[in-house]
């Protein structure tokens, strides 16, 4: 690719992203699931378990991981399914806009809401709850990034599975609350049956939460959180395989 | 290939599992020319389209679209190419004249974002968001996003389904229009009057395949012949011939020397619509067995 082609990608990615970010804005519900509802759960949890300093450090990170997997998991599964499904992909196809420009432009506005959440989730966390700043910035970012690129590939690999706008919600719910509530956002892991711990294990949310909640609250850094980072790295290798390997540009016959 | 040829196909074939959806095509279309591909839904008319666009995979046959091949799907012929998809949308949350400069920007040598709002007729619409427009409106968008790179060809497959009379009108004017400008046009339609308003030239195609092509005017005349119809007492008659002249000079004469009259004579040309009856409903004889 020549530089002029480089900066038209560029370029082009740029319009993508600012015409994102417009109509976020302007989709009601979009802009609820991403900001209002990690905002709820953080009001309703933080009243519940007022004063109590335990419970308080560890919804803060929980809250943290959620909103990264709203941001990118959700997102992108409904997003993906109702361009597919009302051929605004395929429109795009048909243009010269090339791919990268536009996968560039939607992941921009992705990372755009995730750290727009975490900075509200981490601001009001201090400031209302007492938690303190967080304690090592820099596996606080590691394990965001690789918790984007982890949910943002499986987001993508599940909207291949989901056959209409209509069902997402159910496909897309099926997946996001059993995870979440077993992950230990809510609660202390440790009072779970030991069968659900397990299965927590295997899954990529509960070790996203973990690397989150050293971060800011512990103060420890990545090499406290390998395994973590393994778990989610191998989520993010299946995710891309499915992501890409199943993708179209058309839902009307395959 | 000659030289003023923009689409070129040549025994062009896909099926979707068992079905043959094209069964060898073979078509030019001319530079500057409206090409139209006339035939009932099913005939494979979207199929081809789709193939020319670089949408869908061919199983054989010989595509060339301004002299690339369509499945490589090289950037430089998707700027010199607008396409109106079939009940294709938009984004719902951005304004008309929004979405078209966005698309407009994909372009290397885009039109004017007030050129193609008024050349789509929009004008009215244009700070309406997309999910708010009228059916016929967003047909007009639809238009508008395939004019906004200012494309040499343009593919419009069943560009006027679902438009009111008025807009149907309005959307001919469109591709006239397009015409006057010496752009390409390949359109896709199961409307005979909209082939015969506005083709250079038609394919009428049925179970993917070729039946007839030529001129709107010349499959008239060639393929069906005039109908003479008369009434002798209560007796209706109806006669086809390719010499009205001859028909009409005999059987008048013989009324005359009967002493009759002839009464309701009428002598009517073949419409496209009968040229079209015609070859679909041969086309339902049964397949020889494949070889």
């Amino acid at each position: 690719m020549g530089a002029g082609a480089r900066a038209r990608v560029i370029a082009l990615a740029w319009h993508q992203f600012r015409l994102e970010r417009r109509m976020f804005w302007r989709n009601p519900t979009a802009a609820f699931f991403n900001f209002l509802l990690p905002l709820l759960l953080l009001a309703l949890f933080g009243a519940v378990f007022a004063g109590r300093r335990e419970d308080l450090d560890a919804i803060v990170p929980g809250i943290a991981g959620v909103s990264i997997m709203s941001a990118t998991f959700i997102a992108l599964a409904y997003n993906l399914t109702f361009l597919r499904e009302h051929g605004i992909l395929k429109r795009l196809r048909g243009t010269p806009l090339p791919a990268p420009a536009y996968l560039g432009g939607i992941a921009a506005s992705a990372v755009t809401n995730v750290a727009l959440q975490l900075a509200i989730v981490i601001v009001a966390g201090h400031v209302v709850f007492g938690v303190a700043w967080p304690g090592d910035w820099l596996a606080l970012a590691v394990f965001t990034a690789a918790g984007v690129l982890c949910f943002a590939s499986l987001g993508v690999a599940l909207s291949h599975a989901i056959p209409n706008s209509e069902s997402a919600p159910a496909y897309v719910n099926a997946v996001f609350l059993p995870m979440m509530m077993i992950a230990g956002v809510f609660y202390d892991e440790e009072e779970a049956p030991t069968l659900l711990r397990d299965v927590a294990e295997v899954l990529p949310l509960k070790h996203l939460v973990d690397g989150l909640s050293g971060a800011i609250v512990h103060g420890e850094g990545v090499g406290d959180h390998l395994l973590a980072l393994l778990v989610l790295a191998l989520w993010t290798a299946a995710g891309l395989v499915l992501a890409i390997r199943g993708f179209s540009w058309d839902a009307r016959r395959a | 290939m000659t030289a003023t040829a923009a689409i070129v196909v040549n025994e062009l074939s896909k099926a979707y599992g068992a079905h043959e959806a094209v069964r060898g095509l073979t078509f030019s279309v001319h530079r500057g020319e409206v090409y139209g591909l006339l035939g009932p839904n099913g005939a494979g008319k979207t199929t081809t389209v789709e193939i020319l666009e670089g949408h869908r995979s061919r199983d054989g046959g010989d595509v060339s679209v301004l002299g690339y091949d369509p499945a490589d799907r090289p950037a430089e012929l998707r700027s010199r190419v607008g396409i109106v998809l079939q009940s294709c949308g938009t984004y719902p949350h951005l304004t008309v004249r929004e979405t078209i400069e966005h698309w407009g920007r994909l372009y290397p040598a885009p039109r004017g974002v007030e050129e193609t709002i008024v050349l789509a007729g929009l004008q009215e619409a244009a700070d309406r968001r997309a999910r708010t427009l009228s059916g016929g409106q967003a047909r007009r968008l639809d238009l508008a996003l395939a004019l906004v790179g200012d494309p040499e060809l343009i593919f419009l497959d069943e560009p006027t389904t679902g438009f009111d009379p008025a807009a149907r009108r309005a959307a001919w004017d469109v591709v006239r229009a397009l015409r006057d400008l010496g752009k390409t046009v390949l359109l896709t339609t199961h409307y005979l009057d909209e082939a015969q308003a506005l083709a250079d030239r038609v394919a009428i195609v049925k179970d993917g395949r070729i039946l007839a092509e030529g001129p709107p005017g010349a499959l008239m005349t060639g393929a069906a012949r005039y109908r003479v119809t008369y009434r002798l007492g209560q007796e209706l008659v109806e006669r086809e011939t390719e010499d009205p002249t001859t028909l009409l000079h005999e059987a008048t004469a013989a009324a005359l020397a009967r002493g009759e009259r002839l009464e309701d004579l009428s002598v009517t040309r073949p419409s496209l619509e009968d040229v079209y009856l015609e070859l679909t409903a041969e086309a339902w004889e049964p397949e020889p067995a494949p070889a």
